[in-house]
């Protein structure tokens, strides 16, 4: 672009915010003419100032509105994918409810992994990297368990036509003990283990149980919380959809696009990559379920929310706990959940309520300060 | 080997489980069981059931052997003639009841023609998939099922003839409709019910079409003339009673006349229809306020001061009378005796309905509609042979709807009519409606059932050939008249002192959470203060000690403090009384509530 231009463009300082002017310097073409460029600016000023909010503009309850009403007709809660019966994903109102509230435990945590260059569109290499990564747990091999009380010994048959389709041996699974089994001595042969218990107190037999109970639960293979997982083709490229969330094992693989892959849990989106992504997150989650309902609600409204929860650096849902909390008032607080603990707490600390705000105000009836309630005299009444 | 479970409790095994259940049923066939053993075998789990219990829903069937129904034209002619009843074809095996779990070894025909040996039962009639009230919607096959339901629901509600002793009856809130016709579409049902005798409905000229947009939205139009006749024209009577409580201390209420000197004495001319018994009048006509059945009661605290007082203290009136928007004539009074031996009086009220806009009509296949207007004779549409339709139904309710029937009943209607006959709609069995077309031809009508109308305002022939006939309508119990309520300022709360909430008592319809929230979002906060004024109180503050003052008397009604007294500079500051309550409740948890002033300019 030429310097000219850019001085041109720099002259709507006053007028635009320096984002909107690096993204008009960005995507403007080269072979512009100077009065095209002056048109464009004047689009851009008056499709800025359209957007402009006015001041005592009630946008908070403009949002719980424009994004209550369409939930009242969202239907259809889970999406289900074919042929796989664990993967459904929660979709619908109670999804949507989960991001709101910052729930830690959502109901089905899940990830799409995309690939780097070279694996992206080989499908078997996708597949290869899917079954890798999926979580193997010992107990799902294990065709039979056999205690043996006399001699004091545990004995596991593995499933010889599993183990060939996991491409296992039993070798590397035994690998996988070491640590988790201390005072058994293991041995193992094609397709069995034994375990032995190392001293020989007659009381110790429960030892035993306790441990054919523990080594069900070892992981084989993949990656912890990773439960089941599905190459899709998406576009041109093939990428894995999972059932289970763990972003930090899987963004250090080597076939893994760390740029594009994301889960859908928002609290391990903080933990890995900060507030900001978490804040995306968050606005991306709720817009995909919002569409996929065929719904149009503004996507400032649920920037707006966004912004709301991680505004303090830490995600607080919409509830008597999260940014509620965090309310000054404590008629608002009172007025929203458990009012007695409110008051009660308010009138040991001494509370001061300001009455700045909207719920307040409607209680003890003096007007709102929004809209024609905001404006006040300047000038001294004498 | 199968297990046997009588009443879901083990009792033993069995050999060869066919055999078993065969013998079950062939004894209960024969009378040896009872007929209300019922008996399922689950071969998944090798396990037969043997159910007598009560509480299991069960429904007759024609027992079916080697493809032939038991049921023969000889049973048919003795029932006819009497010599046998239902009960006799259940002790002979013929017919036998099936519980849902015996369903399941069973195979049932639909029709007589479709039998096979394979099938064990035969039903007795195709429409027993449907109940009393839902079978007596004419030609239900021919509506979605949903609107079917709703159609009998419909007719639960409506007005008729539904008992002939109603004037000696003390039913509450019951309805008589004037002049109950019995349906020209019946079905078979209304004949095995007395339908007769018990009738809801009228049979009226519907035109299907619009006018004027007064029947847009499930909207109907009644003619002022018909209605001005009689129709749809019913009685609603509201029963008022009162008893004599007794209290604690051999106290007891009294119903009389009130003594001018009772507590809460109200004003001769709310008496004036009282009888020297203190109950009304028959055929007194009676409007909110008037008393009905006057009634004194003991006065609510003796103290100990009152035992040596001459006088006896004064007693309280506690009268019943008409409630806000209610009014009537007395109709029928009568005295008796409630559970505890205490006297009771109970007097019905009458009210002549005449229908009027807002009031709820419904034909027979959930296409229920509000009246929209009633239109003078003169300005109703009429046919070449002077015809004018007593209510006109919007084309618009059927397409979505898909309630076929509705317009196979105005053909079967009109046809009915004009043949002097009743048509059959029975479920599955009723006249088909190419014969009914036919017939209409053959009585010189069009075959589709419309014909050419003039509009009565213009005097000019409609461009559209208008479908009417005659259909069976219910008046439905829903009317304005019950309902209508409107306020401007009224009785308020003594708590609160908010307007208070429902019909009965002249209350508001509140301006709840949500509808705030749109005030504020629109930026009206002026108007909602305007809006939520109702409760307004001015209080005066202290402003030293931030606690609510009073208004002391001996200072001539001058505000003080209730800390500071006369030393503190009081404020009168405007608030709502709920949140003044709020504040006292507070400080009734000992814990101070303090209101910091500040100038608002």
């Amino acid at each position: 672009m030429k310097a000219e231009y850019v001085t041109f463009v720099d002259s709507y300082a006053d007028k635009l915010p320096p984002s909107v002017l690096t993204e008009v310097k960005e995507s403007i073409p080269s072979d512009l003419t100077k009065s095209e460029l002056t048109k464009i600016m004047e689009a851009v000023v008056l499709s800025y100032n359209t957007a402009k909010i006015n001041p005592g503009e009630c946008v908070g309850l403009v949002s719980a509105e424009s994004i209550g009403e369409p939930g009242t007709q969202m239907t259809l809660n889970t999406f289900h994918f074919a042929g796989v019966a664990e993967m459904n994903v929660t979709t619908g109102l109670p999804r949507i409810i989960e991001i709101f509230d910052a729930r830690k435990d959502i109901k089905t945590p899940m990830m799409e992994i995309f690939l780097k260059e070279p694996h992206h569109t080989n499908i078997d290499k996708v597949k290869e990297l899917a079954t890798k990564i999926k979580e193997t747990k010992l107990s799902e091999l294990v065709s039979e368990y056999s205690l043996n009380i006399f001699d004091q010994l545990l004995k596991i048959k593995l499933s010889k036509e599993l183990l060939e389709n996991y491409d296992l041996s039993t070798k590397e699974i035994v690998k996988n003990f070491k640590t988790k089994t201390k005072g058994f001595e293991i041995s193992f042969t094609d397709y069995e283990i034994v375990f032995t218990q190392k001293s020989t107190k007659p009381e110790e037999i429960k030892e035993l149980y306790n441990l054919k109970e523990k080594i069900k639960d070892i992981k084989v293979r993949g990656v912890k919380n990773i439960k089941q997982v599905l190459p899709v083709k998406r576009g041109e490229e093939y990428i894995v959809l999972t059932s289970g969330t763990n972003l930090k094992e899987i963004l250090v693989l080597p076939e893994v696009d760390p740029s594009r892959t994301f889960s859908n849990d928002i609290h391990e989106i903080n933990e890995v990559f900060g507030i900001e992504a978490a804040r995306q997150a968050i606005i991306n989650e709720v817009y995909r379920v919002i569409e996929a309902q065929g719904l149009n609600i503004d996507i400032r409204h649920i920037m707006l929310v966004s912004d709301i929860m991680c505004a303090t650096g830490t995600i607080k849902g919409i509830t008597r706990y999260g940014v509620v909390k965090e309310k000054a008032s404590v008629l608002a607080r009172a007025s929203f959940e458990t009012p007695i603990k409110h008051l009660i707490n308010a009138a040991l600390e001494g509370e001061v309520d300001k009455l700045t705000s909207v719920v307040e105000n409607v209680m003890i009836n003096q007007p709102v300060p929004l809209g024609t309630g905001l404006p006040g005299l300047i000038t001294k009444m004498k | 080997m199968a297990e046997v479970y009588l009443n879901s409790k083990f009792i033993g095994t069995v050999d060869n489980a066919t055999h078993f259940i065969e013998e079950i049923k062939d004894f209960r066939r024969k009378g040896a069981l009872s007929e209300e053993v019922n008996v399922y075998y689950n071969e998944l789990s090798n396990e037969v059931y043997l159910n007598a219990d009560g509480g299991r829903a069960r429904r007759p069937l024609i027992i079916v052997r080697e493809g032939k129904p038991l049921l023969t034209e000889k049973h048919l002619k003795q029932l006819e003639e009497n010599e046998i009843t239902w009960i006799d074809l259940i002790r002979q095996g013929v017919i036998e009841y099936l519980d849902a779990a015996e369903e399941e070894n069973t195979l049932i025909a639909f029709n007589e023609e479709d039998l096979t040996p394979e099938y064990t039962h035969l039903e007795i009639t195709k429409g027993s998939i449907c109940g009393m009230a839902t079978s007596l919607v004419p030609f239900g096959n021919y509506m979605p099922s949903q609107r079917l339901i709703i159609g009998s629901k419909n007719q639960k509600q409506a007005l008729g003839f539904y008992a002939s002793n109603y004037h000696l009856r003390m039913d509450m809130d019951s309805n008589i409709l004037h002049y109950p016709h019995f349906p020209v579409v019946k079905t078979k049902i209304h004949d095995i019910s007395d339908y007769d005798q018990h009738p809801s409905g009228q049979n009226m000229v519907v035109a299907v079409m619009c006018y004027d947009g007064y029947n847009m939205e499930d909207g109907v139009i009644l003619g002022k003339a018909s209605v001005e006749r009689g129709l749809a024209r019913s009685t609603y009577f509201r029963p008022v009673d009162a008893q004599e409580l007794r209290y604690s201390g051999g106290l007891i209420d009294e119903i009389s006349i009130p003594d001018k000197d009772v507590k809460g004495y109200r004003s001769e001319q709310d008496y004036r229809f009282l009888e020297e018994d203190g109950i009304i009048h028959p055929e007194a006509k009676v409007n909110e306020g008037d008393v009905i059945i006057g009634r004194t009661s003991p006065p609510r605290f003796l103290s100990s001061m009152d035992e040596y007082n001459l006088s006896a203290a004064t007693r309280r009136e506690s009268s019943v009378n008409l409630k806000h928007g209610e009014s009537g004539v007395a109709d029928f009074v009568v005295i008796s005796e409630n559970e505890e031996g205490n006297k009771l009086v109970q007097v019905r009220l009458r009210e002549e309905r005449t229908p009027e806009i807002g009031d709820k009509f419904t034909s027979r296949h959930g296409q229920k509609g509000v009246t929209g207007i009633l239109v003078p004779p003169q300005d109703l549409p009429f046919s070449e042979n002077g015809i004018v339709p007593d209510l006109i139904f919007t084309p618009h309710g059927v397409s979505s709807r898909m309630t076929v029937s509705h317009l196979i009943e105005l053909i079967g209607g009109k046809v009915g009519a004009l043949a002097g006959r009743f048509v059959d709609g029975t479920l599955f069995e009723g006249e088909t409606e190419e014969a009914l077309r036919k017939e209409l031809l053959t009585l010189g009508f069009k075959e589709d059932g419309t014909e050419a109308f003039y509009d009565g305002r213009t005097g000019k022939k409609m461009l559209a050939k208008i479908y009417v006939g005659n259909m069976y309508y219910l008046r439905l119990r829903h009317m304005v008249a019950n309902k209508m309520q409107s306020r401007a300022r009224g009785p308020i709360q003594l708590l609160t002192r908010q307007p208070t909430e429902g019909k009965a008592k002249e209350g508001g319809l509140r301006l709840g959470e949500m509808e705030k929230d749109t005030f504020i979002a629109h930026g009206a906060s002026l108007l909602l203060k305007e809006r939520f004024d109702s409760d307004r109180t001015i209080v005066p503050i202290c402003e030293q000690s931030g606690m609510m003052g009073f208004y002391d008397a001996q200072k001539n009604g001058k505000s003080v403090s209730p800390i500071h007294g006369d030393n503190s500079e009081m404020s009168n500051i405007e608030m709502s009384y709920a949140f003044k309550l709020l504040l006292d409740e507070i400080r009734t948890l000992g814990i101070y509530t303090q209101l910091n002033l500040k100038s608002k300019y």
